[in-house]
């Protein structure tokens, strides 16, 4: 049995919660000059620049990127030979959120209750989700997600005999509605299958696979490929103002589902697509 | 090329723009997002006075991050307008002549756009960083107890900005996702 000390974990998690923010990553930097060259609005490409420009001075002068400092959203792997000493696994991440958000200058958008929403101040409660794995190690993976295209993300239960089709449709449907809303260019994460609940959490799950990383299984990965040459035959472009540039990466996961089920979520991450991972 | 405008805008300024225009905007924004709209309105019912003076005005939908010493204030990118949907048409019956925020409006607002002669402007959603360092200061004037939701009176200098809809019913997400639609 390996020993993980509370006090490690929230130094992780603060470190990881003000990187996600200032510093945009490798493969989104990519995305975008990749996109600089192939999108044909010419305010698409503007926009393209600034975006640039942005997370080069977020970077530079450690300031965050978007002002929607997000909801910090873990996934934790957590292997069983693993103890955590000096308080909860739980506890520890929220006391790394508070310490990360507060030192950094990060916004405060989470309300204690949705109905009262009064602000709590310090970014907490982190939206936390675990998974088991063997062995000894423990792996923090965080994502710093945006409200506004959180808000347009969907998930529909549909019917089996709707099939590949029905879920082109479906994810098109969400990027369309969304428009500018979202912030693109878009990161689209979709789920597929498991049930309801489990639906949402794999679209999720998905985006923090990196941009430009294919899925595994070639079916799955050929169909990434197809949907993102769709959505940017949308014409949304960036910003929504028109353009060839709307989404820069589609991820799918798929999971086993009842017999009567085709659960699709669709979880759209706008161009501040913030991930960290350490392992402990 | 980005035209350069002086806030407040005056009608003539106002009928000169189309959606699409990029323009440079200098001069004073009042911020507002979600919990201030919902003050302003409730004053508005309650037929209480405002705490900026409305007409002729622009509000930034924008709930910007702490500022760290030394700065004027921290990253301070546009957020979702059709939250303010609800409030709007009321803001521009009062005298609102311009909004920068990101996003559809509703029909509604489309309407009361071309009604009052306003305009309503896009800020790049996520250049937060960028378009900070066009803000040259800040100060809170109401419901400071609301943190980055409070209404910050902002002196802006070369506010990169586009102009989305104009007094004539110009769309520009429409117009330029018509554009490049396969």
């Amino acid at each position: 049995m390996r020993v993980i000390r509370y006090e490690e974990i929230v130094e992780k998690v603060a470190t990881m919660c003000q990187e996600a923010n200032f510093e945009l990553g490798e493969d989104m930097m990519n995305a975008f000059h990749q996109a600089l060259k192939t999108e044909k609005s010419e305010t698409g490409k503007e926009i393209i620049s600034q975006l640039i420009e942005n997370a080069e001075i977020a970077a530079r002068e450690y300031m965050p990127m978007c002002q929607d400092t997000g909801t910090a959203v873990f996934i934790v792997e957590i292997g069983q030979d693993c103890h955590i000493a000096g308080g909860s696994l739980t506890d520890a991440i929220n006391e790394g959120v508070r310490k990360g958000y507060q030192d950094g200058y990060l916004r405060s958008s989470v309300v204690r209750d949705p109905i009262g929403r009064k602000n709590t101040g310090d970014n907490t409660p982190a939206i936390v989700h675990l998974e088991f794995t063997e062995g000894d190690r423990l792996k923090l993976k965080m994502t710093a997600k945006g409200g506004g295209a959180e808000n347009m993300s969907g998930l529909k239960m549909l019917k089996p005999s709707d099939g590949v089709d029905g879920i082109k449709a479906y994810i098109l449907d969400v990027v369309r509605a969304a428009g500018p809303n979202a912030c693109p260019p878009l990161v689209v994460g979709v789920g597929i299958g498991g049930n309801f609940e489990r639906c949402a959490y794999l679209a999720k799950k998905s985006l923090f696979r990196p941009v430009g990383k294919r899925h595994a299984d070639p079916d799955i990965a050929s169909l990434e490929i197809e949907l993102m040459e769709e959505i940017n035959k949308l014409g949304i472009g960036p910003q929504g103002m028109g353009g060839t540039t709307t989404a820069l990466d589609v991820k799918i996961e798929v999971e086993a589902c009842h017999i009567a089920a085709l659960p699709v979520a669709v979880n759209l991450n706008c161009h501040a697509n913030r991930h960290k991972e350490v392992v402990l | 090329m980005a035209k350069k405008l002086k806030l407040p805008l005056d009608k003539q300024a106002i009928q000169d723009l189309r959606a699409g225009d990029r323009v440079l905007l200098s001069g004073t924004v009042y911020t507002a997002r979600d919990a201030a709209h919902q003050r302003l309105y409730e004053l508005i019912q309650e037929g209480k006075p405002l705490p900026f003076p409305i007409e002729n005005q622009v509000i930034y939908y924008v709930g910007p991050t702490p500022a760290k010493p030394g700065q004027v204030i921290g990253s301070a990118g546009p957020t979702t307008s059709s939250r303010m949907d609800k409030y709007t048409p009321t803001l521009l019956e009062m005298g609102l002549k311009g909004m920068i925020g990101k996003g559809y409006r509703s029909e509604e607002v489309k309407k009361a756009i071309v009604e009052h002669e306003a305009v309503y402007f896009a800020a790049v959603g996520g250049a937060a960083a960028l378009i900070s360092k066009a803000i040259r200061s800040v100060e809170v004037i109401a419901f400071h107890d609301l943190g980055t939701e409070a209404i910050h009176k902002l002196e802006v200098e070369n506010f990169p900005a586009i102009v989305i809809h104009d007094v004539y019913g110009g769309d520009f997400y429409e117009e330029g996702v018509r554009a490049f639609q396969q």
